[in-house]
């Protein structure tokens, strides 16, 4: 009994440590592309944006391990894209209510996440086909490593575009912004070469 | 101005201008997935021109005629998503029955369709930007389509070269294509401010 409970432990670990680093959602399956994009100019929309990520993950895995018997087959995505649409709404709704300025500023990427891939993968390789103690386990494995990758690449971000990350400066005076970087470019490079710098270390680790 | 320059006006700003992929970031899985080969990319451009087309169009009807003004407002994400994936079965059908050969070349790209950013990207912008006329919605939404259709095209292109290129280990696949992207982002850039 002892052993089947370590094992049964060990699982778990392994699952939400497969999501932070060697299933990361954005650096290996290169999943959910557009909130990873578009919101991380600045560290504070890519926290909340990761926060509501890991609220609809969880809330829609949940359901998803719970109806998984109920499933047909051909109905199956529909389904998954309606649990996931109603939890968006929720989010959408509170950050409306309580944060409305952070609302503002992320627009239409927080309904955007309905369509975030990594939802919708995670619902369809783990949730509907696993237990709902894992399922939650890899949802949160999984949103946090999400979580990660969206701040560190807001923070190089943030701080090459303004010389700030949380409004504290950090760079000396003498630091020229680079504009660049809080616009579509600086996006697309910096995720680029973060993407290549992985890969590096994964070459090496070997 | 009267309506017609309007309406070019919008189609302008939304292709170039605006542009989906380059400015709002939507749409950039496909774009990373299908951009290999130009004449999957031009496909894959093309259902996504039809289906973004109708699915703007009946998103802002159901939006004005039913939803508007009534507490059903909050039920707008999930009937977006709804017509978005009736009209991607839709297509799924047409080309299977019509295309077998694009359809089998597509493979798992046509149903990914509906969890494309730029589809649901757009109908929600037409609804946070207060297009308050269907005929612009429509010529909106199919702008959309033919800009997501050019970038992806644009992208298919540079990387039929590229597969030739010396590219460090490190960076092939995705993030070299990422780098690319963002030269091109900057090249759209110089379009900001053409139109207001």
């Amino acid at each position: 009994m002892a052993n089947k409970n370590d094992a049964k432990a060990g699982l778990y670990k392994e699952t939400l440590i497969a999501g932070l680093w060697r299933e990361n959602p954005v650096f290996r399956l290169v999943l959910g592309m557009c909130p990873t994009l578009a919101v991380t100019a600045a560290v504070k929309p890519a926290l909340t944006m990761g926060l509501s990520v890991i609220f609809v993950l969880v809330c829609s895995n949940i359901v998803v391990s719970l109806m998984r018997n109920l499933l047909k087959p051909h109905l199956r995505i529909l389904m998954f894209t309606l649990t996931i649409a109603t939890f968006v709404t929720i989010a959408d709704l509170f950050l409306k209510a309580f944060l409305p300025r952070m609302s503002e500023t992320l627009g239409p990427y927080v309904p955007l996440i309905i369509v975030n891939c990594i939802i919708i993968c995670r619902a369809e390789a783990c949730a509907s086909k696993n237990t709902l103690g894992i399922s939650i386990i890899d949802a949160i494995g999984m949103g946090a490593g999400f979580t990660l990758v969206l701040c560190a690449l807001a923070s190089v971000r943030e701080l090459l575009s303004t010389g700030k990350i949380f409004e504290v400066q950090l760079m000396p005076d003498a630091f020229v912004p680079w504009a660049a970087m809080s616009m579509p470019v600086g996006a697309f490079l910096t995720l680029g070469l973060m993407l290549g710098l992985v890969n590096l270390i994964t070459k090496r680790a070997r | 101005m009267d309506t017609l320059s309007i309406l070019i006006m919008g189609f302008i700003s939304i292709v170039i201008v605006n542009n989906l992929v380059f400015t709002k970031f939507l749409g950039i899985c496909p774009y990373l997935g299908v951009s290999g080969r130009i004449d999957m990319a031009f496909g894959m451009g093309l259902a996504v021109t039809f289906v973004v087309t109708l699915s703007g169009t009946l998103t802002w009807l159901i939006d004005h005629l039913i939803l508007i003004g009534t507490p059903l407002e909050v039920t707008r994400y999930v009937c977006f998503i709804l017509v978005i994936a009736g009209a991607v079965q839709l297509v799924e059908m047409y080309v299977r029955k019509f295309f077998p050969s694009l359809y089998d070349s597509f493979g798992i790209f046509l149903p990914l369709i509906t969890t494309n950013c730029a589809i649901l990207g757009l109908c929600l912008f037409i609804n946070l930007w207060g297009i308050d006329n269907l005929l612009k919605a429509v010529v909106l939404s199919f702008g959309a389509g033919i800009g997501f259709t050019m970038a992806i095209c644009i992208m298919a292109g540079i990387r039929e070269s590229l597969n030739l290129a010396d590219v460090p280990a490190c960076l092939k696949g995705a993030p070299i294509t990422l780098i690319t992207a963002g030269l091109l982002a900057m090249a759209f850039m110089g379009f900001a401010g053409m139109i207001r």
